[in-house]
């Protein structure tokens, strides 16, 4: 009963139920582990991915529902130019305290720079309330993410 | 469950006198661990803490646990700093448990500072002063006439110099110098020491790599789920095991019988799986019957009214402060002011689940990879369940995703310990889910006030009294929950009587991030603000009265070392940068208030301003925090420094807001961050820190920043709406009533 999913770019054949959360697949059965296990319910964004390049919640995503789409993770992110900037941006503003939500605020954040690459305050607080971090580095998390919109702000004048 | 809490009493002693004893091991534990003679091309061990390779590179034991407060990068920049290293030479590596050779590790009461700087510096002195007498006797010099650069041993007179891993190996062999013997820098000449340096794991953690405690992987590992009753106090009659059994994916279901300390291990049934996803899907079909005794019956709402019947009842239980003569100031009173306030159960919530793997090897040790504040609590507490000797339990420290005092308590590592001894020669990762976290936590306490302050015809405030109705903990209450009469206000009034009343409970209950503080501040400095308007004067005039005339208390031996007692110096001093930064007094936009809350926690002061509004929506709204700190003379990582107290406002702003745990039937209602809805980004606020420099060491910061900002808040409110928030989380419509 093995799934086949496309997961950075490789296929990967997953020997598990078809009902199970991707988050778990990811980090139990394929052993990649910067996919985070927040809360289960799809309420913290701590185990956000791509999927086809939209930001979801691996923990409520049952492998069967995946299908032919494309699975990127934080493993993957430096491979996109916007994701290594992003990665930069978050250590030039020292984004974070604990670090354990924060594969998922960089996938969210990745999601949101590639559809919308200068984006409002806003815009940004809207596709970024569903990532929790229980440090509460927001502030640092919006102003990185504000430094790569206004690098790309820059680049295009 | 008081029997328990009792334990849990006598281990924080135990901890705290081995960490007094620890202070004088970590001066010169350094010294004594070190390679001997080593070969030249393998890194030599200086101290405890350096150690120096051939091509220069230094690597430095982090000791302390890292929950995000930045501890793992700022005492190895102590030690750099009077090391004299190169900083971009330095790599280091956390320590694993063992406090004959490091000396106290924990993360928790701010206290990894205070504690450490001077052992820190030390033992960055000393391999310093290895170093320059290793070149000293290769040149036939005399140390006196070296020097050093970062990285290197200079002579001045000649020019010449040798690098730190030149010398390392000779070094290693010199004579250790007394520690009272050693010249420190001065502050003017730090290089390290005040730069803003990002945390060290912080590039790994960008690109997902595996550090976390969850992050965790070995060979053959398998993954547990516990199943526990969610009615606190209850034992276990049975279960459905082979229902779980024939669940795909399980390895094992089995019983593990608790030892009645919620502390260390409760009832339950462990399931084990190949995964945790399938391991803890099959919990559902244990179908487990527990007895839960007498507590089924209680709840929040039964304790809020029974602490309302004994504050009506007048007279408490037992009085634990007084001073002066309070009767007669109230009856000589003006004017009275009184009102009740209280506060909610809260929980922690890290964004790390519980964790822990676990191995019961071969040789009869139990290895252990476990996310803990506490590690050698931990280890000692792994060590009795088991009946080991402390020498046969190895616990090596990961980073967490997060603390907040969650993580002092160790029940999951004894657990994950009682299942691996079941597994012998299994690798065994329990996981908790969130449902498990939120119901399962050791509570910030909940609490009722009745204040009642006495004022004269001169509006001078006479006397507090304070009506405490808090927890049973057999003869005394819950530690963090005290109401103590060195508090503030409480330790500067002529005229004060403290009186409590205690629940009985089993709901257990720990320490939150600034414990005692982020209730008591709330409850004082709003009665304050209330004492303040009835009298016709803001709070920080109130403050500044109240410590007029009153002299810093003397320097007293603590648990982190020298501890300066209160100083109304360094409260004026916040008080009066906190409002200059938010003009304070001058007049705010339309549909705008600002409220002032001051705090002195964990060694710091505290002095924050907020500005409110209420949305179309009649939402609260928070716009601006200006908080004026002092922690010292010193900032040792301005970057983590300020991170540290925007998260702490964020998260009192939260608490205030949102956030409360309610018991029914016994158990916690609330599952997950639905219902348990933390801070997200929009709330944000614009946050303005300023460091109020005085001359002490430096302390902590993962906490003293939050107490102030809820009071600042519900102070805010009051001169918004005219409505008081007596009652934590903030009633949004009762601001409309």
């Amino acid at each position: 009963m093995a799934i086949t999913v496309t997961i950075n770019n490789e296929t990967r054949e997953i020997d598990a139920p078809g009902d199970m959360p991707l988050l778990w697949a990811l980090r139990q059965e394929l052993g990649m582990v910067g996919t985070k296990f927040g809360c289960g319910i799809g309420m913290c964004g701590a185990c956000t991915v791509h999927l086809d390049g939209q930001a979801v919640r691996s923990c409520s995503l049952p492998l069967s529902a995946i299908g032919d789409k494309k699975v990127s993770t934080i493993e993957n992110l430096a491979q996109s130019e916007v994701g290594q900037a992003l990665q930069q941006a978050w250590l030039d503003e020292d984004v974070m305290q604990c670090g354990y939500c924060q594969a998922g605020q960089l996938m969210s954040a990745t999601a949101l720079l590639n559809k919308n690459a200068t984006p409002s305050d806003d815009e940004i607080d809207a596709a970024m309330q569903g990532n929790i971090c229980r440090c509460a580095c927001y502030k640092r998390i919006k102003t990185a993410i504000a430094q790569v919109a206004r690098n790309e702000e820059t680049a295009n004048v | 469950m008081s029997e328990a809490t009792t334990l849990s009493r006598r281990s924080l002693l135990k901890v705290s006198a081995l960490a007094g004893g620890g202070f004088a091991l970590s001066a010169t534990m350094p010294m004594v661990a070190r390679a001997v003679g080593g070969e030249a091309a393998a890194p030599a061990e200086l101290t405890a803490f350096v150690t120096i390779a051939p091509d220069n590179t230094i690597t430095i034991i982090g000791k302390n646990p890292e929950i995000g407060q930045g501890i793992k990068t700022s005492l190895p920049m102590i030690v750099a700093e009077e090391l004299d290293a190169d900083w971009d030479l330095v790599k280091i590596e956390m320590a694993d448990t063992n406090m004959a050779k490091y000396g106290p590790q924990l993360a928790g009461g701010s206290f990894s500072t205070p504690m450490n700087w001077m052992p820190m510096r030390q033992t960055g002195a000393t391999a310093r002063a290895m170093l320059i007498a290793a070149a000293a006797q290769q040149w036939g010099v005399s140390a006196a006439s070296l020097s050093t650069e970062p990285g290197k041993v200079v002579e001045k007179a000649s020019g010449r110099s040798a690098t730190y891993g030149e010398l390392a190996s000779l070094a290693a062999t010199m004579p250790v110098p007394d520690p009272e013997s050693l010249t420190l820098k001065d502050q003017a000449d730090f290089r390290i020491i005040g730069r803003a340096i990002g945390g060290i794991d912080s590039p790994k953690i960008v690109r997902g790599e595996p550090i976390f405690g969850v992050d965790m992987q070995l060979p053959g590992m398998v993954y547990a789920a516990y199943e526990r009753s969610p009615v606190f106090g209850a034992t276990l009659k049975g279960a459905d095991l082979e229902a779980a059994k024939a669940q795909p994916g399980v390895i094992d279901a089995f019983v593990v019988r608790g030892n009645g300390n919620p502390e260390e291990l409760v009832d339950g049934v462990a399931v084990i799986a190949s995964n945790w996803w399938l391991a803890n899907r099959a919990r559902s079909a244990l179908k487990p019957e527990w007895d839960n005794g007498e507590w089924a019956s209680h709840s929040t709402a039964g304790y809020a009214a029974k602490a309302k019947e004994l504050m009506d009842g007048g007279q408490a239980a037992e009085v634990f402060g007084e001073r002066g003569d309070m009767a007669g100031a109230l009856a000589s009173a003006a004017k009275v002011v009184t009102a009740d306030y209280s506060y909610p159960f809260l929980a922690h919530v890290p964004m790390e689940p519980m964790n822990c793997t676990a191995l019961m090897r071969d040789d009869g040790v139990m290895e252990m990879w476990a996310p803990s504040q506490t590690p050698q609590g931990g280890l000692t507490s792994v060590a009795n369940y088991l009946g080991l000797p402390p020498e046969k339990v190895i616990v090596h420290i990961t980073r967490m995703g997060g603390g907040f005092g969650r993580r002092l308590n160790n029940d999951y590592m004894v657990q994950v310990a009682a299942i691996a001894k079941e597994m012998p020669g299994t690798p065994v990762q329990l996981i908790w889910s969130r449902e498990d976290d939120v119901k399962t936590d050791f509570y910030r306490p909940a609490g009722w006030h009745r204040l009642t302050a006495s004022v004269d015809a001169e509006g001078k405030m006479t006397g507090l009294k304070d009506h405490f109705v808090t927890f049973d903990l057999g003869e005394s209450p819950f530690n963090p929950a005290l109401m103590a009469p060195d508090t503030f206000p409480a330790k500067l009034m002529d005229n004060l009587l403290l009186e409590q009343d205690m629940l009985r409970t089993a709901i257990p209950m720990g320490a939150l991030r600034a414990p005692n503080s982020n209730a008591l501040a709330f409850v004082t400095q709003s009665f304050l603000d209330e004492v303040a308007h009835e009298t016709g004067k803001d709070l920080p005039t109130l403050l500044m009265e109240i410590v007029e005339g009153a002299e810093p208390e003397p320097t007293t031996m603590g648990f982190t070392g020298p501890t300066p007692g209160f100083n109304p110096g360094r409260l004026r001093a916040v008080t009066r940068k906190a409002t200059e930064m938010a003009d304070w007094g001058k007049p705010v936009a339309d549909g705008h208030a600002l409220g002032f809350g001051y705090y002195w926690s964990h060694q710091g002061y505290f002095a924050e301003v907020v500005e409110v509004s209420l949305s179309d929506s009649n939402k609260v709204q928070v716009h601006n925090v200006w908080c004026a700190g002092d922690v010292g003379n010193q900032i040792i990582n301005p970057f983590g420094a300020l991170n540290q107290v925007e998260g702490a406002i964020i998260d009192g702003i939260g608490q205030a807001l949102q956030l409360a745990v309610e018991v029914e039937g016994g158990a916690v209602k609330q599952s997950n961050f639905h219902n348990y809805p933390l801070p997200r980004m929009p709330m944000t606020p614009q946050i303005h820190v300023e460091w109020v420099k005085s001359d002490n060491s430096p302390t902590g910061l993962g906490e003293p920043a939050l107490p102030p900002v809820i009071p600042a808040l519900t102070n805010a409110l009051f001169a918004l709406t005219g409505k008081r928030v007596r009652s934590l989380p903030i009633d949004t419509s009762s601001l409309f009533a």
